[in-house]
């Protein structure tokens, strides 16, 4: 569907025979089709209308280089507000803060929460050297407790030990002081899905931050998310107040323009990216590699950032 | 439903009593749109809602009716009861689908629902390869009342799928379900696996599977288009189930579906719980996706 937008975008362009300087008609055929490409990669209606808004600004009036045609401008102008928008430098997650330092994962069920938990405890051993504590926190769904128990063997890092009858919240707290007694520089906090809708859990979860004050709050979302990312960023991200995203299943073929939504509306970070469900499948994030997924053009821009 | 409550907004602030103009019903596409119908499909029922020409004014009601209509229309074919067949015993369906999209709690939901009308239910706990994936399903069984058959961590899930069928076959079960790993359709090699568990429980019982569902996350966008044409073609899926209905998202790419696969969806999910399923309804998800149902429910 989406490898035809060049050939769209080409047959647009290829009625005009002046180059010069792009008119405001032009574009805006050409904004048509790129509307529905980004609506075909899942990219949220409202954020296509004001991405596609900037991109009319910046290219009316755009000159264009001899070697490229027109089309291939406006791709290369979507694409590098494309990149604009989703923060153009990898933010890693953040460890500065005295220890025993929280990092709190929230998000939709299924998303991956448990699983890139682990993933991030592995990291922050092998890479930070750091002394980390993980935390299941969900009390809901059977064998969540389990499943991160498995995981910490797998990855050789520690978790709290399971008390069945505790909440969330008082697991919270023994994990904050278990971590202050015996001096761990790290503690994940996995909690339970929730859709962000659902009252009970939401004010659950705030609960959970303030008990635990949290120095990262990470969102973690799938990748292959609909429409739907931009109300469940805005909800988790107004309800705790969240520090950056974590894109799961990235290596799913997903267009993934749930990432551009997300960072859009809540102007939060996307730090790290799920690729795999193995423990090591977790990578720093890329713009440009979103950019070029998104757009499905990543030749057409690298062509014209050579001429 | 949540499904609609948006939509429902969306509709009444762009249908405040106007002429079905081109503008009215590029506003109505964008409805549908975050709906995640995708652009074709949304294309398609705004056309045939702007075929009518309605030249005098329009109540935002009737809007909705219309387009409810033109949605059920697509969806009505499709919505088929899941039937199984007392003569098969036991009854042998297979679940798949992409990672967390909700396959072992929709097994658990089908078993509280089959146990409760008298059925003797086996699961078979096909995922051996995510962390206590096979706990979870065991909670699940003693919960329910239903016996898991299950191997070691790591083991073919194929040879546990012979197995289970065996073992159901002896004791006389009316209905086998069995669970598999999540695996995203790209995953050349995980599709594979799962062509060779079908073919495997055939060596068991040569009409096994009788069913095979698909369970699709109401959130994922126009991704579920791969995901069933890539499902259908390796395992052969014969029905859908959508999850998690219970929160804002709102399912649309069914209608999409609808219109290129044909395939019955059977169940939806709306809760974590066992008693969480509620039958695929065409008019329901139709008027929900129109934003009809709230309207009702406010005023009654
Ligand atoms: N392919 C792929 N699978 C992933 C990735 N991250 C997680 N998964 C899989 O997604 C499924 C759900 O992951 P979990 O970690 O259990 O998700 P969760 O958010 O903790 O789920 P709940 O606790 O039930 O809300 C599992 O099958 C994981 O193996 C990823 O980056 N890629
Ligand atoms: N809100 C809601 N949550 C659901 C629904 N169905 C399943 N879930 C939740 O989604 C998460 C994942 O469900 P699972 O049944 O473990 O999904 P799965 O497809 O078996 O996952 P993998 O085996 O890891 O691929 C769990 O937290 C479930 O409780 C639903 O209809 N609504
Ligand atoms: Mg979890
Ligand atoms: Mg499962």
């Amino acid at each position: 569907m989406f490898e035809s937008l060049s050939d769209k975008l080409s047959g647009i362009f290829d009625k005009l025979t002046r180059r010069g300087a792009l008119s405001e008609a032009d574009v805006n055929e050409a904004l048509r089709e790129i509307r529905r490409a980004l609506l075909e990669a899942d990219v949220a209606l409202d954020v296509v209308r004001s991405f596609t808004d900037k991109v009319r600004d910046r290219a009316v009036g755009a000159g264009v280089i001899k070697s490229v045609t027109p089309g291939q401008m406006v791709v290369k102008i979507v694409n590098d507000v494309l990149i604009e928008t989703l923060g153009e430098d990898a933010e890693p997650i953040d460890l500065v803060a005295a220890p025993p330092l929280a990092i709190m994962m929230v998000g939709l069920q299924g998303a991956g929460k448990t699983t890139t938990t682990a993933k991030i405890a592995k990291r922050l051993k092998e890479r930070h050297g750091k002394r980390t504590l993980m935390a299941s926190l969900d009390v809901k769904r059977p064998a969540a407790q389990e499943q991160l128990a498995v995981l910490g063997r797998q990855v050789e890092v520690d978790t709290l030990p399971i008390v069945p009858g505790q909440t969330p919240v008082q697991i919270a707290k023994r994990a904050m002081e278990a971590a202050r007694l015996q001096g761990y520089d790290v503690v994940l906090l996995d909690t339970a899905g929730r859709t962000h809708i659902d009252e009970p859990l939401m004010a659950e979860m705030a609960e959970i931050k303030t008990s635990s004050k949290p120095h990262e709050i990470l969102l973690v979302a799938d990748a292959l998310t609909g429409q739907d990312a931009v109300n469940l960023a805005q909800n988790f991200d107004e309800r705790v107040g969240l520090t950056g995203i974590v894109l799961t299943r990235m290596d799913g073929d997903g267009r993934g323009g749930a990432a551009l939504s997300m960072r859009y509306v809540t102007g939060k970070p996307i730090k790290l990216i799920g690729v795999g469900e193995k423990m090591d499948a977790l990578d720093e994030f890329s713009p440009t590699r979103i950019a070029n997924r998104i757009l499905g053009m990543g030749d057409i821009v690298a062509l014209v950032e050579k001429a | 439903s949540r499904t609609s409550q948006a939509i429902t907004q969306g509709v009444a602030d762009v249908f405040t009593k106007r002429k079905l103009d081109a503008l009215t019903l590029e506003e109505l596409e964008d409805v549908l749109l975050r709906a995640d119908l995708g652009v074709g499909a949304a294309t398609r029922i705004t056309e045939a809602v702007g075929k009518a020409r309605y030249e005098r004014d329009i109540e935002p009601e009737e809007v909705r009716e219309i387009l409810a209509r033109e949605v059920e229309r697509v969806l009505a074919p499709v919505a088929e009861e899941l039937v199984v067949d007392d003569s098969k015993t036991p009854f042998i369906i297979l679940v798949v689908g992409v990672n967390g999209s909700g396959k072992t709690t929709t097994i658990a939901k089908l078993t509280a629902k089959w146990t409760g009308e008298g059925k003797t239910v086996v699961l078979a706990a096909g995922d051996t390869f995510r962390a206590a994936a096979v706990e979870q399903l065991k909670v699940w069984g003693a919960r329910l009342g239903a016996e898991v058959v299950s191997g070691a961590e790591g083991a073919d899930p194929a040879a546990l799928a012979f197995d289970a069928i065996k073992c159901a076959k002896e004791q006389g079960a009316d209905i086998l379900l069995m669970d598999t790993a999540g695996r995203l359709q790209n995953r050349a090699e995980l599709m594979a696996e799962l062509e060779k568990i079908v073919r495997v429980m055939k060596k068991a019982d040569a009409e096994a599977p009788h069913a095979v569902l698909l369970v699709l996350d109401a959130t994922v966008g126009q991704n579920a288009l791969q995901q069933v044409d890539v499902f259908e073609r390796v395992a052969g899926v014969t029905g859908l189930v959508m999850t998690k209905l219970d929160g804002t998202a709102r399912g649309g790419i069914l209608v999409a579906i609808a219109e290129t696969y044909g395939l019955p969806i059977h169940f939806i999910g709306v809760g974590e719980s066992a008693d969480d399923l509620e039958p695929f309804a065409a008019r329901d998800f139709a008027r929900a996706i129109a934003g009809l149902e709230e309207t009702s429910e406010a005023e009654s």
